[in-house]
Formats: structure tokens, sequence, C-alpha cells
């Protein structure tokens, strides 16, 4: 039985998303990409060029994979919006992750800004990912809107510290039915892994696979530990008890 | 209206020495090691005691950069639009009294120097007049942007101060950016060096990026020029005003930059001499303070300079630049002596290749502007 993941029509057997900013060389991507199997790969349209320059990062990704455009840049919805209408008119397909910020401290989305943003794109036929704050509220709003799947974030984008967020986020999983994507914050492999543990649908790293010191062969444990975390969700993890089992008890004699 | 001008009031009589001269190691050590500053443990940072912690410094604000901005540097290429000027600064070479060619660019040769430069790659574009709303009133600034526009993803300002009004008008225009310098933080000072002219007026000037933020443009690029006075006070209030901007206006980008006074015309001597290492400091302190914070460096600086610079916080980076009136054109038609020297001639590829070999990708695109 093969484990896919399904978005928008699309079939998607790799769960590790990859983002493409903060690259040494976007001569890079390819091989992080070709190493990983990463088959959803988002670009900030901020960076895109279209078609104008040599440096047009979208030439380094290849055919067979899903863009991802996403809105970074975006302070509100109406923003968020011209920019996905933009990506679209420029070929770069209906899928569109929603970023809206409006907080350049912590880089915090708007959730609320967010929604608004999800229902307009959705309306007009985006395959549409929208990263927010983890809230259950939130992402119910995200769903009855039209939302494809909805990215928590694991904690701040590009601080690598991880799970923060996990009690939400697995409230989110629970209880949305929905792909739950954790975006941002995951900075290490066995952090990918505990989401998917967790039953995350599918990670999207960028910072801490871009700023490694070998990013190609980082981006290979990503999806190792993504394929992990992937199985032993799907094998059913063993419950967690508090007490030991003993494997002579002190109430045998009763043959329970 | 609260503005900067009311957060300035309150350090404006600062005790530096005092202060200075209480900061132990361990102070230093303390703050190096800490992961959210206040604006105190950036003076910290900036002490003459802390020279001497530099590297570690300089570790700290490595990884702090490549954290918030990866390994990128942002290319853009000044554009001098015009050099009349009505204000009499000391230390300019626009200054009224100057005996230079004034200029100013037509519509057309704005669009010609624009289709030079996009063909070189270079999306971010920082346009420049002197203060002369005769000459170059807002409705030429309107003007150019309109041709600019179709070049260019991101178009900064660095004119005169404007109304908030003015301001808006040009965020519809398509500016997304301006750059507005207070050149020294010091009342005495700042009276004493800009004799006459509109720009005497400190208040107006200070609060110029307040304006500009309620106007809706999306970063804003403060700076003293280092040298008119002590530099550590210059750059103390810069970043209590970058910090300020940041706390004030969340959605928008704030950045600084680190101009040292170079030789003009006009023989103005500075009064503080900042060195190298002093300069390494400054960039050093702003990134620890603020991970988020833009930090530009010009073709001020020499090459060698900008190249070990690279890894210490910068996020963006002039290249090629001309501080002259039409200075990317062919023709020489607008022959004028530029607002500064330029110690950094090298040519667009020669930068594209060091920044490569330094390890870093050089980015001539990073803003779509939808408005």
């Amino acid at each position: 039985m093969e484990d896919e993941l399904i978005i928008g029509n699309k079939k998607i057997t790799n769960r590790l998303f990859i983002g493409t900013g903060k690259f040494p060389d976007d001569s890079l991507i390819p091989d992080v990409i070709k190493k990983s199997g990463a088959q959803v790969v988002t670009v900030a349209v901020r960076r895109v060029d279209f078609g104008k320059t040599k440096e047009d990062m979208t030439n380094y990704i290849p055919d067979n994979c899903i863009l991802m455009p996403n809105t970074s840049g975006a302070r509100n919805a109406d923003e968020a919006v011209r920019i996905a209408r933009l990506a679209r008119a420029m070929g770069a397909g209906n899928w569109i992750k929603i970023e809206v910020i409006s907080d350049n401290k912590y880089l915090l989305p708007d959730n609320i800004e967010t929604i608004k943003a999800t229902e307009v794109l959705a309306k007009e036929g985006f395959v549409v990912l929208p990263y927010v704050s983890p809230d259950l509220m939130v992402a119910k709003r995200l769903r009855d809107v039209g939302a494809a799947a909805v990215m928590p974030l694991g904690a701040p984008i590009g601080t690598n510290r991880g799970l923060k967020t996990k009690e939400l986020v697995q409230i989110m999983i629970d209880e949305i039915d929905l792909p739950i994507i954790v975006d941002a914050g995951i900075g290490r492999p066995h952090e990918a892994c505990e989401a998917m543990e967790m039953g995350a649908s599918a990670v999207l790293v960028n910072t801490a696979i871009a700023t490694a010191g070998d990013p190609v062969f980082m981006a290979e444990a990503f999806s190792n530990a993504v394929k992990a975390g992937r199985m032993a969700y799907i094998s059913g993890i063993g419950a967690v008890k508090k007490y030991a089992e003993a494997s002579s008890p002190l109430t045998g004699f009763l043959n329970l | 209206m609260t503005t900067f001008y009311y957060e300035y009031i309150r350090y404006r009589n600062f005790n530096f020495e005092g202060f200075f001269n209480s900061i132990s190691d361990y102070d230093i050590e303390r703050v190096i090691s800490k992961d959210k500053l206040n604006i105190y443990d950036f003076l910290t940072l900036l002490s003459p005691n802390a020279e001497k912690y530099l590297e570690i410094m300089a570790q700290k604000a490595h990884r702090v950069t490549i954290q918030n901005f990866g390994r990128v540097i942002l290319l853009y290429i000044p554009m001098y639009l015009a050099n009349y000027c009505i204000n009499k600064c000391a230390y300019c070479g626009y200054n009224a009294d100057n005996k230079i060619k004034r200029n100013i660019m037509s519509i057309e040769d704005v669009r010609h120097e624009a289709e030079l430069i996009s063909q070189k790659g270079f999306r971010h574009i920082l346009i420049l007049t002197g203060e002369s709303r005769a000459k170059t009133p807002v409705s030429y600034i309107k003007t150019c942007v309109a041709v600019l526009k179709e070049y260019f993803s991101s178009i900064c300002i660095e004119i005169y101060p404007l109304k908030e009004k003015e301001y808006e008008e040009l965020v519809h225009a398509g500016v997304d950016s301006i750059t507005i310098y207070q050149e020294t933080y010091d009342e005495k000072t700042y009276d004493e060096v800009h004799l006459s002219g509109p720009k005497k007026n400190y208040k107006y000037r200070l609060e110029t990026p307040d304006r500009a933020c309620r106007a809706g443009i999306k970063n804003v690029n403060i700076g003293a020029l280092l040298g008119l006075n002590d530099w550590r006070k210059d750059v103390f209030y810069t970043a209590l005003h970058a910090k300020y901007l940041q706390d004030k206006y969340g959605d928008v980008d704030v950045g600084v930059s680190v101009p040292r006074i170079k030789p003009h015309i006009g023989a103005f001597q500075p009064k503080s001499n900042v060195s190298d290492k002093n300069l390494v400091q400054i960039i050093l302190s702003f990134r620890i303070f603020m991970p988020r914070l833009g930090i530009s460096l010009s073709t001020r600086e020499s090459a060698d300079l900008r190249n070990n610079l690279i890894p210490l916080g910068i996020t963006k980076f002039s290249a090629e630049s001309s501080t002259k009136v039409g200075g990317y054109l062919e023709e020489k038609e607008y022959e004028d002596s530029g607002q500064f020297e330029v110690s950094d001639n090298r040519s667009l590829e020669e930068i594209v290749e060091m920044i490569r070999s330094s390890g870093y990708q050089p980015i001539f695109k990073d803003w779509e502007n939808v408005i």
C-alpha cells in the first residue's frame, strides 16, 4: 500500500517540503531536491525575477516538482492576494502558500488576514496552504473557507528551536480533517521525525537545511527523518506507560 | 502624536562617560551571551571596553546573521537624479555655496539610465536628489518613479524630507523604501554643521521616518554620518531610533547604514575619526542588538574592507556606484564632481564574484511591489 498525501489533486509520496531561501548558492537547490526526494518546493515570489535574468531561481527547480509560491512580504490579505495572482499569471501554477506577516521582529503570521486571503484565493481556484500560528479555531475557519491544508509553525521562522508549539499542533492534527503541515522552527531532523510521529501530514524545512554546513547532506538527513517518523506513525506507536510491567508479577498466584 | 523626537528627549542628556566607566568585562560577557538585548546592553557592546571582545562578538554576529538572513547579500545601485540643493551643510559636496556644476536628469535620460542599469541585473534601485523643491518637486520624483517601475521591483528614495501626504502619494506611485539620515543626533552639532536651509530643522528631519511609516512605506533605512560627532553617541541614538521604529511600526522593515565621512569639495574636518576597528564594532553591535535589522554598506568603503565585512552582519551592498548625476550614461553631458568619492570602484561582475567566493549568494531581487 502506497502512503500518499493528496493535496489539490496531486499525489505526494515524499512528505518533506523544501524552502528555497537563505542558500549560499541557488545552484545547490537541484541537489537538495534530488537527495531529499522532495516533491513540493516553496519559493518567495519576491525573490523570483520571472524570466528576466539569468539568476531566476525557479530555473533550479525540476519540472516534476510541485512549485508552491509563497507570499512572503505581504503585510495584509490584499497584498497576499495580489502576490498570489501575480505568481499564477507568471506561470507559477495554482498552488500558493499564504504568508501574511506584519511583525518584522518575530515574523509571526497574522492569522486574521491569512483567513481573509485564503477565502478570496480558494474561491479563485487556488490550492491554498496558509501558514499560521497554531490555533484550533483559526484552523477550523481556514477549513471552512477552502484551505487545502493548514501549516502551523513549530517555532518562529528561522529559529531552529524545534516543536515549541507541540501541544497546539497536536490538537490541530487530532481535530482538523485536513493535512496539517508543520512549517517553521524545525531545526534538527529528530524534530521533523517527531512532528511526523505526532501525525503531521508533512513538514516544511528551509533554514535548518539552507544554513547547514552541508545543505545537501542535511536535506537527505531530514528526508530520512521524515520517512522514519511517518513509518512510526503508520505502524501505531506503542502506548507510553507510567509503570513497569513486571515479568514476575506479585499477583500472579491469583491466575488473573 | 508621538514621534521619535519624544523618545530621543528621554535620553538626550544621558551620561555616556559615566556609563562607559561603569562597564566591566563581566558586563560585556553577560551581554554577549544574552538572547535578547535592551538598549543599555547595546551600549555595553559599543563601549571602549568591548573592543577586546570583537572576535567573540563577530562569531555571534555571524551566526545571528546567517540564521536570520542566510548567506545572501542583496545588491542595489544608486541613481543620482539631481544635485541642486538649497541647504548649506558643512560636510556635503552639494552645499549650495559650492561652485559645482548643477544638473537634473531629463525623464528620457532617467529611462535610458534605467535601461542600462537594469540590463546589468539590478532590480533594487536607490534614487537620490539634493534638497530643492523648486528643481526636483515631488511631481518630478513621481514622474521618475513611474518610469523606474517598469525596470525595477524595488524603488528607494533618498531625497529631502516630505510631508506624510506626499509620502502617501509616492507609496501609491510605487516607492517602497526610504533612506533618510539624521547625520548627527546631537542637536548642538546638528545646528553647527547645518548652516542654513530647510535641513536646519532638526526635529522635522528626525520625525521623517515616522511620517513615512504612517504613510505605508515598507522599508526605512536610517543612519548617522559617522564622524560628524562622537560616533558612539550617534550610533547609540541610531540604534534607539531603529528599535523605536521596529517596535512602533511592526510591518516596516528597518535598516541602518554606516556611512563614514568621505572627502568632497569643501574642506570639512570630521569631529571624530572612525577607524575600521570602530566600524566593525558598530556593525557587530547593531547585528547582535537587532537580529532582523538590515545593514547596508556603500562604495564609500574600500574594496578590501567591504570584502571582510560581509560575514559580520552586512545584508545590503551597493555596487558599481556612481555618485554623479547621469553617471551611468555613455554621454558625459552631466559632468559633475559627485556627492562623495567612491572607494570601491570594482565592476558588478567583480563584486558578484567576490561575494560568491566568500560563500555568499548575491541577490538582485528581494521585493515584489504589488501596490
